[in-house]
């Protein structure tokens, strides 16, 4: 099994970059779709269900509708700014699918080929990179529209999201602990020779994940920016037809990349659980499937159908996570805003630092006593399930993130109590931008 | 090894036509009939008061700074983590140190309030 010829690594690359692309936007138009569904069976209806059979062709409907609609723009606004915003924000959530491997390589006359648009070195990292960039296009969206309520949504956004980086990059360093090395295909691969998803020895970074994944994407319960109740819609408040349609896609596309990702780093990607036939990574430019007994590498055996098999294992748990992505928006409320920035900055951080060094010691004490394979994963697992059952306490008990009420109900006050008695911290009159926001 | 990041550039070439695409498309598209009214900035409904550009809260610069430096933290501990079983327990007292330092600059900005929304 050998690598591509130049000529032939350019045109499957062709191909897979425009599979990738259109593929993704068709999964995104049908997630909104399902979304409205789901939306509908949680509050016991039926959702769309008029254009097509179940409602199938309400996408194409609604893309139509969006391109021919009116769009308006404030007389105020920053016109160069306020068309660049949309496509800042789409350009990058569109680009990140990039380096998620979606199934075995398969195998074809001309070799292999990697089932991965680009299989580049710093793997995980352009992902970080550009899903961070994603904050510009929101940020100016808000300040070019000069309406009050988008400037406030594009600030909560950026605040929130810059906030939620931190915790996200922390939760990946596990991660990149267990597989020594940051590029996708071999965390995937890692996860098959421990024979074992990260999910169950790195349980807490997991946790972490999905919540910064949450806050990321600027979903329920992080939804701060576009809280409706507050802010109208927040930062897209101006935006309407294709333009407002454009930051859909990429909130939408965002979520597919991060169930996407949820599913590379915890849960095995596109290997299937509990069997071994599906283990390929390439070595050296040679397709493997582990190392002998002896230290020699063993060579794989893609085939088309392993291919399609893997396929199927990874739409499955993408799926998976795009549905729970839907389900938390409608089951869940919105946090306040000082609850978001404590969890982000009070809990979750010093939480990660702690897990990162515990991970880190336990590792290396395995390491030391000799302790490899599947006890190795299960003593990793324990320490992990015992500093998540700290996490759960340290986050339950009401001392870092306020409740709903901030003071505990005063007991049976005896005399009137004078106005801004209850207030815990009283700001000196006339101090700047205490109350702007 | 530079020629994988070939499918990456044909991907964003992809994606900046689409983005693209899709401004140029409805702009020629949609029908534009502007009011005065249609083009006042929506505050539900009432005629705008004041300047958008007002002073915000200090607090957003403050978690702007902090996510510098954390995040800074973050980048630093990847090369660390991706090779942290070669470097065995070496690395991770190094690495300690420098949490340390850190963790000193965490507990003194959460004492101070910086950390606080009220």
């Amino acid at each position: 099994m050998h690598e591509l010829s130049p000529m032939a690594f350019a045109i499957s690359s062709s191909i897979k970059v425009f599979l990738v692309f259109s593929v993704s936007l068709a999964v995104v138009a049908f997630m909104t779709l399902t979304e409205r569904k789901v939306a509908g069976f949680i509050q016991d209806r039926l959702g769309p269900n008029r254009v097509g059979p179940f409602g199938l062709l309400q996408p194409v409907a609604d893309g139509i509708k969006n391109f021919l609609k009116e769009e308006t723009m404030p007389a105020t606004a920053n016109r160069p700014f306020f068309i660049m915003a949309p496509m800042l924000a789409i350009i990058p959530a569109v680009v990140t699918f990039a380096v998620i491997p979606f199934a075995a390589p398969l195998p074809t006359p001309w070799g292999v080929v990697g089932m991965v648009v680009a299989d580049i070195p710093i793997g995980i990292l352009y992902v970080l990179a550009l899903s961070s960039l994603g904050v510009y296009g929101l940020f100016l969206a808000g300040w070019a529209s000069n309406n009050k309520y988008a400037l406030l949504g594009g600030v909560r956004s950026s605040s929130q999201m810059v906030s939620y980086e931190v915790a996200l990059g922390l939760s990946l360093i596990p991660v990149f602990m267990l597989a020594g090395n940051v590029t996708l295909t071999e965390i995937v691969w890692q996860q098959q020779l421990l024979g074992m998803w990260y999910l169950f020895p790195l349980s807490l970074a997991f946790i972490f994940f999905v919540i910064s994944a949450f806050a990321e994407t600027n979903r329920l319960p992080f939804d701060l920016p576009e809280a409706e109740s507050e802010l109208v819609t927040g930062y897209h408040t101006e935006y309407s037809a294709m333009k407002f349609s454009m930051f859909m896609i990429a909130e939408f596309s965002h979520i597919l990349t991060a169930s996407a990702l949820m599913a590379t780093l915890f849960l095995g990607g596109w290997s299937i659980p509990f069997w071994s036939g599906d283990h390929m990574f390439w070595y050296q430019g040679m397709l493997i499937s582990g190392f002998g007994a002896d230290g020699a590498p063993v060579a794989a055996a893609p085939a088309l159908w392993i291919t399609l098999l893997t396929l199927l294992s990874f739409i499955v748990k993408t799926l998976f996570f795009i549905l729970v992505f839907m389900w938390v928006r409608w089951t869940l409320p919105r946090f306040r805003y000082d609850q978001v920035m404590h969890l982000g900055w009070k809990v979750m951080l010093p939480i990660a630092l702690a897990y990162v060094m515990i991970i880190a010691a336990t590792i290396l004490v395995l390491d030391q006593v000799g302790i490899e394979g599947f006890l190795f994963g299960a003593v990793l697992t324990l320490v992990s399930l015992l500093c998540t059952g700290i996490f759960v306490f340290a986050v339950d008990r009401d001392r870092i993130i306020s409740g709903s009420t901030r003071e505990p109900a005063p007991p049976a006050p005896r005399s009137p109590v004078p106005s801004g008695a209850g207030v815990r911290r009283v700001l000196p009159a006339g101090s700047p931008a205490s109350g702007d926001l | 090894m530079s020629s994988a990041y070939l499918p990456v550039l044909m991907l964003f070439g992809v994606s900046v036509l689409n983005a693209v695409g899709m401004v140029v498309a409805s702009q020629v598209l949609n029908p534009r009939r502007a009011t005065p009214e249609k083009d006042m900035p929506y505050e539900s409904g009432m005629i705008p008061l004041g300047d958008t550009r007002a002073r915000f809260s200090v607090k957003f610069y403050m978690v702007a700074i902090s996510f510098i430096i954390f995040d800074l933290e973050a980048i630093f501990l990847i090369p660390w983590a991706v090779e942290m079983r070669a470097l065995g327990w070496g690395g991770f007292v190094a690495v300690s140190i420098f949490m340390m330092v850190l963790v000193v600059g965490f507990v003194y900005e959460w004492k101070k309030g910086g950390l606080d929304w009220e």
